[in-house]
Parts: structure tokens; C-alpha cells; sequence
């Protein structure tokens, strides 16, 4: 379980988020909508654990334990997995050598054995054939010469190969066909179970077609203004965000 | 030290050829070490790096190392170790012979003056000598620090092809100046790797010339990693039409470590290619230096030069200086160079550690990616293995 309580933070000394309150209960996906500048990539930063923003106040904890007293390669590890929305190019480090890594270093902070190479790849190839993309992602640097969708593609492909208990997923619909959106989906309702719980941080509402949340939170202006069901999403779809600031 | 008592430990009338190193060592006395006045040191201060060291012969000593399987010859402290070395026929010894003085400056006159052993290596035309290791071991235990000067010479008939992968590792202080003299015959091609490893007290100078006929290829990688004052000079020459050399190299130094790689490609035939990709990865106050110089002769046309010097700062009083120098006489030649200096990302160090990288592991991972264009070209596996394991032991023992 998730649990946010009064979380203030600031970048450059400008506050960003003023005091938000959200409790993502295990098994359950909660959608965050808002419009642009509300601080929801903030809050998935501040969740795991990016330099630059300072938590001023508040406390998050994650099945008990303080995840802001953790490094971000400790939260991975604690089982929580941030979908960029802007994936990050790496020249010259190989895609399936790049998760086998991340993997195996998860596997030894939680004190499991490590993947072999062979075994990796078995379960990488289906994970590739699972998501429809083409055979050669596992072998190209990561996010190297890939279109928008193909990296929001291959965030899924390490998030199914991971396996987090908490994804937090920033736009990752962002620039991404219709096709392409069904396909993320997929990838995201496959790990849904009463182990798995999602943030999903979006401007709209399409995603939330695919993905079917359990509760739709409303940022605006650095808090949660409005808490609902999935159908207060389709109401913001008809009227907007405007006047929600207020509220 | 001035210039007249360099060479005051050493008794060059013992040593065979006793003219080319009285001609030698009195160039050496004339000039003393270069210092940064000279314009080919003036990034690398020799002299002020050998102030305070008296030189002296190297002794003859024991130095346990684990040595790689397969054809190798092994040097301690400048001299051949028969009783570990497993050579082909084809690999000889450069007895006491004296070299020739014609080229190079001060440093190869004090490997002239002082050099009583070396490799010489001599493949028949079409001769296929497979991978040879050259291992050098060097100790400096005593109150002198030790002048260990081999002259190797490696010569390849037309045809012919070679891989060598040399490694120079020791303890304490010396100083290791290596003088190389390659030639190439047509079509001939030599993989020459490099692992400079040595000892942290050590102050290592090597100099390679190589002459590259016709349709031959000289490909070359050199890792940097050790000696806390190094430099690596490299003199290649195109004399045929359609040769081509590789001059790749990696730097990785922290501490006060200096490392230094100058290249001198000279085409001097036409339709030949040049390529040099040089990276350092500089952490604490290293500094690094690269010198390059692109000689493109009036009747080189259709040359094709690239050159590409790259710099990683790990730490804001890390330095890398860098020179790149292009001369060019014929009209038709492709020539280009580039340089940047960068540190490692913050955002590719975030990406990785929020899957679950430990930020040292992150690091080493970039720092191994900025390395991968250097190292592309080294696709001989055992050479491959020994850089791998040259670069995973740096990271592990704490830049």
C-alpha cells in the first residue's frame, strides 16, 4: 500500500506540490489527471526519487517503509518502477543487457539468484513477442533511434520484464498512436493482480479506456482537488479542468 | 636534474655499440628532459616528473605475475625471461645491438643509449603468426629508480598478419621506455594492443614507429590505466597506396595520474585512410592529453583522415588538454576532427538507478559505454578480454 501524506515539495525553491494526500490500497490502479503544470510528472519524480526537487514537507511511505529515506535504486528494488516520459537514450549500452542488469541487480538486493544470460533472454524474447515489437529492440542501445512509441513501448517491456509491485506511469500515452496506446495497455493490465498497484498520471482520458482505473484523483495546482470513480474521468473529458482550481 | 648528470648511473662503454649510445646519450646531456619550453611536451612535463629520481640500470630481478596462455615472450625489467616465455621460431631477441638514433627525440635517444634488449619479430611473406603476447614486468625495489629501455622491432613480410597484445604491469618506481619500430609489408596487417597497467609510482614513455606499406593495415588500441606520469607516442607513416591505420586509445586515470596520447599520421601515398578515437575518463585531479597531428603529403590525394579526441570529467579538478593538428598539401583529401568534454549525465545515471542499478555500477556502465566507439575496432577476443577486465578492475578500485 501506498500511502501519501501531507507531501509538500519545491524545485528551486518553488513549490510545486502543496500538500497532497493519496492512499493507493494494493491491487488497485488510481489514474491522476490534471492539466499541464499541476506537478503530476513532479510527484512521480519526487516518488522515485530524482534529484532536483526538495520534500519539505510530509511523509510517503510504501508497505510501511519511508520511500523518501530510500535511493531510487533501493525503491526499484523495493518493488516500485517509474515509466518515463521522456525515456532516456543510452549510446552504447545494449537494450537486453541494460534490463538483464537492472534484474539482476534487483534479484541481489532482495537476496535471490541471479538471471543467466540464456534464461534472460528466454523470458525477454516472449516479453518482446508479448508487446509486438520488433525482434530487434532487445539488441539496439536503449531508446537509441527509436520513435516516440517504441520507447514508451520499451518502458513497458522493462516494467514486464521487472515486474514492480508499484508502476507509476507518467503520460506514458503521450505521443503514442492508437494501436501503440492498446498495446501499453495491454502490457500494463497483464501485471494486474492483488500484488500490483499503478499511479497513472495523465492529461487524458483514452488511456483510461485501456487502462480502467479503480479511483480517478484531480491534481490542480499542487494538491487533490477532486477524488472519484473511473467515471469522474469522463466527466473531466466533457467539461475540463476549468474551475477545478477553486474547488 | 641538469642535463649532465642523466645518465651518470649507467656505464654506456660496457654496453655493445658503444658509438650510436655515446652519440645518443650526448644528445640526451645536450638537452636534458624535455620540460613544458618544448612544444612536442609542453602538456607533459618530463622533467619535472623525473625531478628528484636518480636512474639507474635496471636490475635483474623476479617479479610473479599470472601470465596468459599461448604464444608469449616475457620481459623483466627489459630483460627476455626464457624460463617463462613460450615463442614461436619466428620471435628472436634484439641482443645488445644498438638502434638507429635517426628519428624520434629525447626520449628515444635515452632508449638508444640505454637499450640492451627487446623483441624482434619477423613474419615471412604470407606468414599467418596468430596472436603473440608480449607481457613486461618491471620492479623498481631499490634507492635508484630503474631505466628500463627495451627496443622491440616487429616486421611483417607482405602479407603476413599478426595480433600482439602487449601488457606492461610492475610495482614501485621505474621508468619503462619502450621504442617500438614496426614495418608492414604490402597487404601485411598487425592488430597492436596495448595495456598500459603499470605500477602507480611508475613513469611510463613509449614510443612506436610504424611504416605501413601498400594495401597493409595497422590496427591499434591503447588502454592508459596506469603510471602516474605516462605518455604514449605514436609515429605512423602511409608509404603505399590504399594502407590504412586505426590509432584508438583510452585514458583512464584519477588521483594526480597524467596520461598523454600524441599521434603523428603522416600520409605520404595516396588513397590511404587514418582513423583515431581517443577517449579519456578522468576522475579526482588526473589529467590527460591529446596530441594529434595529420601530415597529408601533396601527392596523398584521396586521403581520408578522422580524428576524434573525447573527454569524460568525472570530478571538477580533473583537466584534458587537447591539440589537434591538421597539414595538408594535396587538394583532393577528406580530412575532419572533433573534440568534446563532457561529464556523465544526470539523466541517463537517474534512468538507470530507478531500474535498480546501484549509482557505482550506473556509473561504471556510462563510463563503459563512452568507451565503446574507442574499443570497437579490438575484435580479437583475447585482446577484447584482457581491456575488459583492465576497465572492470578500474572501476572496482574506486575511481
Amino acid at each position: 500500500m501506498l500511502e501519501i501524506k501531507g507531501l509538500t515539495a519545491t524545485i528551486d525553491g518553488k513549490e510545486i506540490l502543496r500538500g497532497i494526500d493519496l492512499t493507493v490500497p494494493e491491487g488497485e490502479i488510481h489514474a491522476i489527471m490534471g492539466p499541464n503544470g499541476a506537478g503530476k510528472s513532479t510527484l512521480s519524480y519526487v516518488l522515485s526519487g530524482r534529484e532536483g526537487y526538495e520534500v519539505t514537507g510530509g511523509s510517503v511511505t510504501y508497505n510501511g517503509a519511508d520511500l523518501l529515506a530510500m535511493e531510487p535504486e533501493e525503491r526499484a528494488a523495493a518493488g516500485v518502477f517509474l515509466a518515463f516520459q521522456y525515456p532516456v537514450e543510452l549510446p552504447g549500452v545494449g537494450n537486453a543487457n541494460f534490463i538483464r542488469t537492472a534484474l539482476n541487480a534487483i534479484r541481489r538486493a532482495r537476496g535471490e539468484a541471479e538471471l543467466d544470460a540464456v534464461q534472460f533472454l528466454k523470458e525477454a524474447r516472449a516479453a518482446v513477442t508479448a508487446l509486438k515489437m520488433p525482434d530487434d529492440m532487445l539488441k539496439r542501445n536503449v531508446n537509441v533511434g527509436f520513435s516516440g512509441g517504441e520507447k514508451k513501448r520499451n518502458e513497458v517491456l522493462q516494467m514486464a520484464l521487472l515486474k514492480p509491485t508499484l508502476a507509476l506511469l507518467d503520460e506514458t500515452d503521450s505521443g503514442l498512436d492508437i494501436d501503440a496506446l492498446k498495446i501499453v495497455a495491454e502490457g500494463v493490465n497483464a501485471l494486474r493482480g492483488p500484488a500490483f498497484s499503478a499511479l497513472v498520471i495523465t492529461h487524458y482520458q483514452r488511456l483510461l479506456d485501456h487502462i480502467v482505473p479503480d479511483r480517478v484523483h484531480v491534481l490542480a495546482a499542487g494538491k487533490i482537488v477532486r477524488s472519484g470513480g473511473p467515471e469522474l474521468a469522463l466527466e473531466l473529458e466533457a467539461n475540463g479542468y476549468a474551475g477545478l482550481e477553486a474547488a | 636534474m641538469s642535463g649532465t648528470d642523466l645518465l651518470d648511473g649507467f656505464d654506456l662503454a660496457a654496453l655493445p655499440g658503444a658509438s650510436a649510445r655515446e652519440a645518443a646519450s650526448a644528445r640526451l646531456r645536450a638537452g636534458g628532459w624535455p620540460t613544458r619550453r618544448d612544444e612536442a611536451w609542453h602538456y607533459t612535463d618530463l622533467a619535472a616528473g623525473l625531478r628528484g629520481f636518480a636512474l639507474g640500470p635496471a636490475p635483474a630481478v623476479e617479479v610473479a605475475a599470472e601470465l596468459p596462455e599461448g604464444q608469449r615472450v616475457v620481459f623483466v625489467n627489459g630483460r627476455f625471461d626464457a624460463a617463462r616465455s613460450t615463442a614461436p621460431d619466428w620471435v628472436g631477441r634484439l641482443g645488445g645491438a644498438a638502434a638507429d638514433t635517426a628519428r624520434g627525440g629525447v626520449v628515444v635517444a635515452l632508449n638508444t643509449a640505454l637499450a640492451e634488449d627487446g623483441v624482434a619479430i619477423t613474419l615471412a611473406p604470407g606468414q599467418q603468426g596468430g596472436t603473440l603476447f608480449l607481457v613486461t614486468l618491471a620492479a623498481g625495489r631499490g634507492e635508484t629508480m630503474p631505466a628500463i629501455a627495451p627496443r622491440h622491432r616487429i616486421a611483417l613480410g607482405a602479407g603476413a598478419t599478426l595480433t600482439l597484445i602487449e601488457t606492461a604491469r610492475g610495482e614501485g618506481s621505474y621508468l619503462h621506455a619502450p621504442v617500438f619500430e614496426v614495418e608492414l609489408g604490402e597487404g601485411a596487417r598487425l592488430n597492436h594492443y596495448r595495456l598500459q597497467d603499470e605500477s602507480g609510482e611508475a613513469v611510463h614513455v613509449a614510443t612506436i614507429f610504424a611504416e605501413i606499406a601498400g594495401g597493409a593495415g595497422y590496427e591499434s588500441f591503447t588502454l592508459n590505466r596506469g603510471a602516474r606520469l605516462s605518455r604514449n607516442e605514436t609515429h605512423a607513416r602511409l608509404t603505399g597506396p590504399a594502407a590504412d591505420v586505426h590509432l584508438n586509445a583510452a585514458q583512464l586515470l584519477n588521483g594526480t595520474q597524467h596520461g598523454d596520447v600524441t599521434t603523428v599520421v603522416r600520409h605520404d601515398a595516396p588513397d590511404c585512410a587514418s582513423r583515431q578515437t581517443v577517449k579519456s575518463v578522468l576522475a579526482g585531479a588526473a589529467r590527460g592529453v591529446f596530441q594529434g597531428r595529420i601530415e597529408v603529403d601533396r601527392i596523398a590525394q584521396k586521403t581520408d583522415g578522422y580524428q576524434m579526441n573525447q573527454a569524460l570529467l568525472l570530478s571538477d579538478e580533473a583537466e584534458i588538454d587537447s591539440k589537434p593538428e591538421l597539414e595538408i598539401f594535396a587538394d583532393d583529401v577528406k580530412c575532419s576532427h572533433g573534440a568534446t568534454i563532457g561529464a556523465l549525465d544526470p539523466e541517463q545515471l537517474f534512468y538507470l538507478r530507478s531500474r535498480g542499478v546501484p549509482a557505482a555500477e550506473a556509473k561504471s556502465i556510462l563510463i563503459r559505454a563512452f568507451l565503446d566507439e574507442a574499443l570497437e575496432p579490438v575484435t580479437d577476443e583475447a585482446a577484447r578480454a584482457v581491456f575488459e577486465a583492465a576497465i572492470g578492475a578500474w572501476w572496482r578500485e574506486g575511481a
